[in-house]
C-alpha cells in the first residue's frame, strides 16, 4: 500500500463527515407535516386510527389534549436534555399543550411502530390522536412554538403568553 | 456527574488530531495509545487523559464553565471510540493496514462531527443498535 493511502483517507473523511454534520445540523429540530395515515408504516396494513390510539393512549397521550409533545429520548443523549427542557417550558407557557417524554430504549415497540429511529424525536400529537407533526434532532424554540401553532385550534392559540 | 461542556468538546478536538495522525503515519503504537485513552475516558469521564489536560492547563485560562452536560453520555461515546480504535491498534500492529484505516476512518467520523458540530455519532446511533438488537431475538419488545 502506498505511503499516500493514509492521508487521502484521512482527507476524505473529513470532506464526507463536514458534508454529513451540514446536512444534520440543517435536518436538526425541523418539523415535517406528517400525512394523514402515513405515521406508522409498521402497522400500515391495518386500519391506522384503530390500531394507533390504544397504543398512544398507553404511552400517555390523553385523547382531546390539544397538542401532545410525545418526545422519545434515550439515556446517552445530551441533546435529549435540552429538548425536554424547551418542551416542558412551552406546555407550562402554552396552555393545551401538554409534554410526554418516554425512554425509547424501554419502549421498543412503539419505537418501530412510530418509526422512531434517532433520540430525541419529538411527535406532534393533535385532540384526536392523530400525528401531526414530527421532528428529530433538538428542536429551536422557535421551530416548535410554529409547530404547536400549526396544530394547535385556533380558539386555544394564546399568543400573549408565547414569549420568544 | 455533570461535565463543563467545553472538556468533552477539547478532548474530541485532540482526538480528531490524533487519529487524523494516526491515519497519516498508520502507526500501530499511537491508535493503541489513543485505545487507551478512550478506555479510561470510558472508565471515568474524570479518567479521561485529555480531560485532565484540560481541567489543569486549558480551563484555568478560560471563564468559569457556563454549561454542563451529563457524564453518561460521554462514557458511552468513549466506549464506543474504544471497540474502534482497539481494533485498529491490532489492524495496524498485525499488518492488517486495510482494517486499522478503516476502523481509524470510522473513530475519525465521530470524534470530527462530536469536534466541529457537536454531534455524538454513538449517541445517535444506540437506538438502532438497539432496535437491531432487540428485534434479533430479545422477547422485550414485540408480542
Amino acid at each position: 500500500m502506498s505511503g499516500w493511502t493514509g492521508p487521502l483517507v484521512a482527507v476524505a473523511v473529513l470532506v464526507v463527515a463536514t458534508g454529513g454534520g451540514l446536512l444534520l445540523r440543517r435536518r436538526n429540530g425541523l418539523f415535517r407535516a406528517v400525512a394523514p395515515g402515513r405515521d406508522a408504516p409498521g402497522l400500515s396494513a391495518k386500519p391506522i386510527e384503530a390500531a394507533i390510539d390504544p397504543m398512544l393512549a398507553s404511552l400517555g397521550v390523553i385523547p382531546g389534549t390539544p397538542v401532545t409533545l410525545l418526545q422519545f429520548s434515550s439515556a446517552f443523549c445530551a441533546p435529549c436534555r435540552t429538548t425536554r427542557v424547551l418542551c416542558a417550558d412551552v406546555a407550562e407557557r402554552v396552555p393545551g399543550v401538554r409534554h410526554v417524554e418516554l425512554d425509547a430504549e424501554s419502549h421498543l415497540e412503539a419505537v418501530r411502530a412510530l418509526d422512531i429511529w434517532r433520540t430525541p424525536t419529538v411527535l406532534v400529537i393533535d385532540a384526536d390522536g392523530t400525528v401531526r407533526r414530527r421532528a428529530s434532532g433538538a428542536p429551536t424554540r422557535a421551530q416548535l412554538l410554529a409547530a404547536v401553532a400549526e396544530v394547535l385550534p385556533e380558539s386555544e392559540v394564546v399568543t400573549s403568553r408565547m414569549s420568544e | 456527574m455533570q461535565l463543563d461542556v467545553r472538556g468533552p468538546r477539547f478532548a474530541a478536538v485532540v482526538t480528531t488530531l490524533v487519529l487524523i495522525a494516526v491515519l497519516v503515519t498508520g502507526n500501530g503504537w499511537l491508535a493503541l495509545a489513543q485505545t487507551i485513552v478512550f478506555a479510561l475516558g470510558a472508565a471515568n469521564a474524570r479518567l479521561s487523559p485529555y480531560g485532565v489536560f484540560f481541567r489543569t492547563l486549558v480551563r484555568p485560562r478560560l471563564g468559569p464553565p457556563k454549561e454542563f452536560e451529563p457524564a453518561e453520555p460521554v462514557r458511552f461515546a468513549q466506549a464506543v471510540g474504544f471497540a474502534f480504535l482497539a481494533v485498529a491498534s491490532v489492524g495496524f500492529l498485525s499488518g492488517a493496514t486495510v482494517i486499522g484505516l478503516v476502523a481509524t476512518a470510522a473513530a475519525l467520523v465521530a470524534a470530527f462531527l462530536n469536534a466541529a458540530f457537536g454531534l455524538c455519532l454513538g449517541c445517535e446511533a444506540y437506538l438502532l443498535i438497539r432496535r437491531a438488537l432487540s428485534r434479533s431475538g430479545a422477547p422485550v419488545a414485540e408480542r
